[in-house]
């Protein structure tokens, strides 16, 4: 469905420092440089699939986005999107695909998001019968109701964000392009569009490709991710292995009946977090079934879990270790 | 072709429905426009002090300088269009992203979003075109052929004034911000296009000049058919020359459009 083949874009930047002296020097002299917002990327994506594009902010996940939504044009290399060039911006294309910013909105400021679908229906050719019947799916499982027809700017971010997402699937596309959809948003509403994304994506086998910061996006929708950093692919594949891959070990969390000393529960193996009552240990693989029976036999456990390390810290070690290797190369 | 007039309609209510929302902005706007109500009183006064004769010979008192400004006025109101300033404003936020997800060229977008505005801005004018009627009406046109002609010179006017946007509108993709030179052709506008001075007052090598600039097309020439100054078929060869400006203008700036929307960089988010 996706196919990106040697993808690079280039930016010359105007750089400046601060200050008049600089800014009187520039009037004559202007320093640039250029930027590698993406420098060389492969990756294919299937139809139906949804895939967690992942990285650290600058790492060029947004501008590959852009590039893939025809927005932008790459300096080198090629992209392709159900056998379109984006660059080309064929009707057909435009058609089959959206890209919602969670930065960025479509739907008009002082109007209602009324007004934005309908200009959508027209713009996207959908028949009047199906436009009424995807708008009152979307209604309905995004529980959009009274905020049909109060004026956008009228609405809170959340409730922007559902109207938001509601108008990028009028037209039903089959390439979905996610920029950070829950930015902003509470918890319960976080939850509500994962569910409703994926949903969408089962329902109408559309493919995602989805950046977010926040980790529980990735971990609830994406079975695979594609890493990029510094404008190069870093990793490609299951999340799960990514995970075993960059920190393997596994964490028992342990709840306590009563306070237990950090001694004894050092004596377990490395302890990430200790309160009175909770302990976190970090424990390799082989290690964890014998330290369970021993944390059930030696301390007052009232609950216990054996967890993965949490993405964001598998996430900041491996960026970690990629700049390590940067700069030692 | 089809799926582009098919659309024209609902670009034209949502527009419209936009325009509505931004009343306020639109008086506010309005109220800036009333230069020609200035030039009207400057002129008159001249012309009560010392006879103004035009370069037909004929001279021009006060009401026909009120005739004149008034149908000013009115043309200003329809032929405006203010491309240049979305087009900056969403080349430089990046907002401009949003119009090129859409299957619908932007262009075509700003015209009807412009053209939206018009039936507000018509009932703006329906107390000048009142007074005009019937206070100036010996100075007003009562031939139904120049009228249909004139509907032709006011498309036309729009079509240089709007292409004229959209050029100067593309040019924020090569540098920051081109509003400066729409302040520029602004400037030239308001000099040539007869927005505060007839045309048939200049000297003769300047009302030369003016023939082959586009700013007489955009105000002058609706105005002059308007106040019966123009026979018909003097109109219609500068209802051509007017036509050729604006199709000039629009390979300009759809040429200009196409190559900056590879420079886009979609800034912001």
């Amino acid at each position: 469905m996706i196919r990106v083949r040697g993808l690079k874009k280039h930016y010359r930047v105007h750089k400046r420092p601060p200050g008049m002296k600089a800014a009187f020097k520039s009037l004559f002299k202007r320093d640039y440089q250029w930027v590698k917002a993406v420098d060389g990327i492969d990756f294919e994506l299937q139809a139906g699939e949804r895939v967690g594009f992942l990285g650290p902010n600058g790492a060029g996940k947004t501008t590959t986005l852009k590039m893939a939504s025809g927005l932008l044009h790459p300096t080198e290399g090629e992209v392709t999107v159900d056998g379109h060039v984006p660059q080309k911006r064929e009707t057909e294309f435009l058609k089959k695909i959206m890209l919602v910013m969670g930065q960025k909105q479509q739907l008009l400021w002082d109007l209602p998001p009324a007004e934005t679908y309908e200009l959508n229906r027209a713009v996207y050719d959908v028949p009047r019968e199906d436009y009424k019947k995807r708008l009152k799916e979307l209604t309905e499982l995004l529980e959009l109701g009274d905020l049909l027809v109060k004026p956008t700017r009228q609405l809170s971010l959340g409730e922007r964000m559902k109207c938001e997402l509601a108008g990028a699937l009028i037209h039903g596309p089959k390439v979905l392009f996610l920029d950070e959809p829950t930015i902003g948003l509470d918890v319960s509403m976080q939850v509500a569009m994962r569910d409703f994304i994926r949903r969408y994506n089962e329902e109408h086998g559309a493919t995602l490709i989805l950046t977010s910061h926040y980790m529980d996006d990735v971990t609830a929708l994406c079975p695979r991710v594609v890493v990029i950093d510094k404008g190069v692919l870093s990793y490609d594949g299951k999340l799960e292995q990514l995970v075993q891959r960059v920190r393997p070990e596994k964490r028992v969390v342990l709840r306590f009946s009563q306070p237990v000393s950090p001694e004894r529960v050092q004596a377990l193996g490395k302890v990430v977090k200790h309160e009175a009552a909770e302990a976190v240990l970090q424990i390799s693989p082989d290690a964890v079934n014998g330290v369970v029976a021993r944390a059930l036999a030696e301390l007052p456990v009232r609950d216990l879990n054996v967890e993965d390390p949490p993405l964001e810290e598998v996430m900041s070690e491996l960026f970690a270790r990629s700049r390590a290797e940067r700069e030692a190369a | 072709m089809i799926r582009t007039l098919r659309l024209i309609p609902t670009l034209l209510r949502v527009g419209f429905v936009e325009a509505v929302a931004y009343r306020a902005e639109m008086i506010i706007w309005v109220l800036a426009t009333t230069m020609p109500f200035v030039m009207m009183v400057l002129w008159t006064t001249v012309s009560e002090s010392s006879p103004v004769i035009g370069q037909g010979g004929q001279q021009w008192g006060s009401a026909s300088f009120i005739a004149y400004f008034l149908s000013v006025f009115v043309v200003r109101q329809l032929v405006s269009a203010w491309a240049s300033w979305e087009i900056n404003f969403e080349v430089r936020g990046g907002t401009l992203a949003m119009r090129l997800l859409r299957p619908m060229h932007p262009v075509l977008g700003y015209a009807m979003s412009n053209l939206a505005y018009m039936p507000q801005r018509a009932l703006v004018t329906l107390p000048v075109i009142g007074v005009l009627l019937a206070a100036y009406g010996d100075f007003i046109s009562r031939d139904v052929a120049m009228w249909a002609t004139w509907g032709v010179a006011m498309l036309g006017g729009w079509l240089i004034t709007f292409f004229v946007n959209v050029a100067v509108g593309a040019v924020s993709f090569f540098i920051e911000s081109s509003l400066k030179i729409m302040d520029v052709y602004l400037a030239a506008f308001f000099v040539f296009s007869g927005y505060m001075f007839p045309i048939d007052l200049f000297p003769p090598w300047l009302r030369a000049v003016s023939d082959w600039l586009p700013f007489r097309y955009q105000i002058s020439l609706p105005v002059e058919l308007m106040t019966g100054k123009l026979a018909v078929g003097e109109a219609w060869w500068l209802i051509g020359k007017q036509y050729l400006w604006a199709g000039g203008l629009a390979a300009l700036a759809l040429t200009l459009w196409r190559a900056g929307v590879k420079r886009f960089q979609a800034f912001g988010g």
